[in-house]
């Protein structure tokens, strides 16, 4: 009961960022039906940003408490991942957006393996350990002292993550640009005759994707404690099948998705050692027994698989339910 | 076909090309040996580039379909060889039983990727292969528990190079006088299967079967319109790239007698589809001069970048893996920008459309 | 000139898109050898109908009858290689290849050569190559587009590309073409030109079913017209006896489109 606890707080966690970052690929999915395929190096850039900051602040010794160097390197990082994300927006996409779908995506991964590789030159090619300056504290959710706990960190990345969801929300559905955003993802030419400039509303989604990613890349670079020029990658992939599993476009399906693509990732990670541990059927098969004798933890895939869930999960929703759990058709018939 | 080399509208100068090209071919390894066998080698491997650019070339040039997993298929065919002619499992099956195999492998792997996702739209299929490719390279690297089948991340050595008969392709021999090392003797077995690809994928591209990749590419709705099973189609040009990319792992895996889970990472299948971008999406000589010049150009920025920026700033401050890398991303960014029909000008792409259209 | 035998017949068909009934609930047949006109105001569910006879869309109810075989429920290129052929709307060519490979992309669906023939080119394979370019060349010559087989689809002059489309489509021996607005955007003498290619087509036995707004070329061609307004049938009949009837006239009126019924 302790370990399914743990896992599902820790997916919990690790969905909240996962749904974040998605909300960067549905947003602009949702906007030019493009996958953003850069998106997760904008994470990448987010977490070394503030890796940088948070290093000169903390060797300068500003007296400023853990908390307020952790905003401090966030506000940082904020608009360079806007910068990024407007460059982006500006270079791989708006002179491409009446090219066939392939160009647009090829010119992503080109700007992808750029910024890895700047990111490279400019940072390291070894992974960077993000200082721990908050000083992380588990709190017990059971009476068991050895039990499931969350920790302080995992709380502000939840807490933060719900926060930014509902300023989106809002941010869509309540003010003047997002009532734009919708105009233009519904019918551009439409939109543009009504008086709304189009570049200007997709360069404002693709910014405000970037900058809910650079938040993202600062909890991810706390979390795991490393920060690395080839994190944005999986990251991304992760995030996106995330999007795809709530049904990409969709904001709250960005959100469901990540949060129980975190979970699966974390149950999965947890139990699928247990399950496929082979020794349960040693008394079916001798030569089991005697290897089960000696080592019990005859597993068929471990925890290493962990990566292996986010990808299946894409497969099977693609396959079965193309449009996600809550969003509309996506395979493009006529 | 090359206008220099078109045999119907001038013969006396297009065999005069085509010998002097031959002789070039031929006498190659020899000039590369005398300069260092390292070279020789870069060239084979440039050969299999060239091999695995024009298996993608079917899949993303001719069918439009973007696969950037495409290395995934590459390393089942490299680990089917390695498996099946190593001291790993002890087998050492001859390379000409093993090939078909990892090529049907590689296949069958193809189409059990693709059944259920070529009727997605195109950037669906681009991720999902991405994440195919990563599912491979984690199996590749944790299948060594609790059955040891690919030896994790310490990949599987002393793989079996060809033999044919007493020829073994991995020792040095003398034949009528002239010596051959082993990595020329694979040169030219790897020219011999370049050739009889881009023979393949020339003779592919015009007939019906082409055609009906490139109606997909240009417009899935008006070629189904028009009677095409597109799904088949898809499936079909996926099946071929995948089998095309297993037997060139597989001679991959002979040539370096060593493989790992490493030789198969994503930033391989970028390089490949970089090649083929960089030549043109269905430009079959293009995509060939395309993989050609970036199978080269890590070696020579080594021999530019590197004395250059130790001259200017006294020490190596880009490294040139970097800057090669940074030369693939802005080939992609700026071929799609400026010139999506690849590095050969437009004007010879269209005389080419026209001789091949009169000459029929 | 027209036949009796019937072609093709459409019971009730009906299709929905969300709240919009796009059809409801046509019936109409077509007879072996004629030009057969679908008019309508914008919107009226021409396309829609189209879509639905070629199997883009599955309609929601109703059947269509195709040369004594039901269509419902087959993939486009079934129905395509049960012959029939389209052109779309808004032209739809493959754009980077040559207007003879386009061409010849339509005989697909009438030829066989597989992946074998294709590496091989054995002496089948050739002689049915040639014969899938011999045919497109001929039709392009039938259409007017010879002059520029070899030049790129998409560098063509509007004219020569909807002409192209139209080759396209008889590449794929169809026994009924249908012909999406084919007149859109061209001036009065490709028109007229377009007019003369329309009783060609039918002179060599394709029927043909025509989606056109140019009211003189409808009158000029169409032995019978079906009119559709809002997704249902208003009238059908000749075309003479179709332009005089109030409904057709009070739809047309009352729509964007004002039409002149003295037509041809």
């Amino acid at each position: 009961m302790d370990t399914f606890l743990q896992q599902i707080v820790n997916g919990l966690t690790l969905g909240s960022i996962y749904a974040i970052v998605a909300l960067g690929y549905t947003m602009v999915y949702g906007i030019v039906q493009l996958i953003n395929f850069a998106h997760g190096e904008v994470v990448m850039i987010g977490a070394l940003t503030a890796y940088s900051v948070i290093v000169a602040l903390t060797g300068a010794q500003v007296p400023l408490p853990a908390v307020a160097i952790v905003l401090v390197a966030t506000m940082v990082a904020i608009p360079v991942c806007m910068a990024v994300g407007y460059t982006l927006e500006r270079t791989a996409y708006r002179p491409l957006r009446r090219a066939p779908r392939l160009a647009p995506l090829i010119t992503a991964i080109g700007l992808s393996i750029i910024l890895q590789h700047l990111a490279l030159i400019v940072w390291s090619r070894n992974p960077l350990p993000y200082p721990q300056i908050i000083h992380t504290v588990p709190y017990h959710l059971t009476g068991n002292p050895n039990g499931a706990t969350i920790t302080n960190v995992q709380i502000a990345i939840v807490v933060t993550s719900v926060a930014m969801m509902a300023g989106l929300v809002t941010l869509v559905y309540r003010t003047k640009l997002g009532i734009a955003m919708r105009a233009v993802a519904q019918n551009p030419s439409i939109a543009g005759l009504m008086g709304i400039d189009n570049n200007r509303v997709i360069a404002l989604t693709f910014v405000i994707g970037a900058g809910l990613g650079a938040v993202a890349g600062v909890m991810v670079g706390s979390y795991y404690g490393i920060a690395h020029y080839q994190m944005g990658f999986l990251l991304g992939l992760k995030a996106f099948s995330a999007a795809v599993l709530g049904g990409i476009g969709n904001l709250a399906g960005a959100m469901l998705g990540g949060l129980l693509l975190g979970v699966i990732e974390a149950l999965g990670a947890g139990y699928v050692g247990d399950l496929t541990n082979l020794c349960q059927l040693s008394g079916w098969f001798d030569a089991l027994k005697v290897r089960c004798a000696t080592d019990p933890n005859v597993t068929l895939f471990g925890s290493n698989y962990q990566d292996v869930f986010a990808f299946i999960v894409l497969i099977l929703v693609l396959v079965f339910r193309p449009s996600g759990l809550l969003g509309e058709r996506v395979s493009d018939r006529a | 076909m090359h206008p220099i080399l078109d045999l119907r509208h001038r013969p006396a100068a297009a065999l005069v090309g085509l010998a002097l090209v031959a002789i070039v071919l031929v006498v190659l390894p020899f000039v590369l040996t005398g300069i260092g066998t390292f070279w020789v080698r870069i060239t084979n491997l440039a050969i299999l580039f060239c091999l695995l650019a024009l298996g993608l070339n079917i899949v993303v040039g001719f069918a439009g379909l973007l696969d950037l997993g495409y290395i995934a298929f590459y390393a089942v065919g490299a680990y089917t060889y390695a498996l099946l002619a190593s001291p790993h499992f002890g087998l050492h099956l001859p390379f000409w039983v093993i090939l078909p195999i990892g090529a049907a492998v590689a296949c069958f792997f193809g189409v059990i990727l693709g059944a259920p996702t070529l009727k997605l739209r195109g950037d669906y299929l681009a991720i999902v292969t991405l994440g195919f490719g990563e599912i491979i390279r984690i199996f590749l690297n944790n299948l060594a528990q609790p059955v040891n089948i690919t030896n994790g991340p310490q990949g599987i050595a002393r793989i079996d190079p060809f033999r044919i008969g007493d020829l073994s392709f991995s020792t040095t021999d003398s034949i009528a006088g002239l010596t051959f090392t082993g990595p020329m003797k694979y040169y030219y077995l790897l020219l011999v299967v370049l050739i009889a690809v881009i023979a393949i994928n020339l003779r592919l591209q015009d007939s019906r079967i082409g055609r009906a990749w490139e109606a997909i590419r240009e417009d899935e709705v008006a070629a189904r319109a028009m009677g095409i099973n597109t799904r088949n189609m898809k499936l079909l040009a996926f099946a071929m790239g995948a089998s095309f990319g297993g037997i060139s792992g597989g001679m991959f895996s002979a040539i370096q007698g060593f493989i790992s889970p490493e030789s198969f990472v994503l930033v391989e299948s970028i390089m490949v589809l970089s090649m083929v971008v960089l030549g043109g999406m269905g430009n079959i000589w293009g995509v060939v001069i395309g993989a050609v010049l970036l199978s080269f150009a890590p070696e020579i920025l080594r021999y530019t970048v590197e004395p250059a920026q130790r001259m200017m700033f006294g020490r190596t401050l880009l490294d040139p893996e970097v800057i090669r890398m940074l030369l693939f991303g802005l080939a992609l960014v700026l071929m799609m920008l400026f010139r999506p029909a690849g590095i050969l000008p437009s004007a010879l792409r269209k005389r080419e459309l026209e001789t091949r259209r009169s000459a029929g | 000139m027209a036949g009796q035998a019937t072609l093709l017949s459409a019971q009730g068909i009906g299709k929905r898109f969300g709240g919009v009934q796009a059809l409801s609930d046509v019936s109409f047949t077509i007879r072996q050898g004629e030009i057969y006109g679908l008019i309508g105001p914008n919107g009226a569910g021409k396309t829609t109908l189209f879509n639905v006879l070629t199997g883009i869309y599955e309609p929601d109810g109703g059947t269509f009858t195709f040369d004594g075989g039901a269509l419902v429920g087959l993939k486009p290129h079934q129905v395509a290689e049960r012959g029939i052929a389209r052109t779309f709307q808004n032209i739809r060519l493959f754009a980077n290849l040559s207007a003879l490979e386009n061409v010849m992309v339509g005989r697909h669906v009438r030829t066989r050569a597989g992946v074998w023939g294709a590496i091989a080119r054995d002496r089948k394979t050739r002689d049915e190559e040639a014969g899938i370019e011999r045919r497109a060349l001929d039709l392009l010559e039938y259409v007017g587009v010879a002059s520029r087989a070899n030049d790129l689809a998409k560098n063509l002059p509007y004219g020569f590309q909807r002409r192209l489309e139209i080759a396209r489509a008889l590449a794929t021996d169809p026994k009924l073409l249908a012909l999406d607005e084919p007149a859109a955007g061209m001036n009065a003498t490709e028109t007229a030109s377009l007019e003369a290619l329309l009783h060609d087509i039918r002179r060599d036995g394709t029927t043909i079913l025509l989606i056109e707004h140019d009211m003189k070329l409808v009158m000029g061609v169409c032995d019978r017209v079906l009119v559709l307004d809002y997704g249902r049938r208003i009238a059908e009949g000749p075309a003479a006896q179709v332009q005089k009837d109030p409904a057709v006239i009070s739809a047309y009126l009352g729509g964007e489109i004002a039409l002149d019924l003295k037509g041809a």
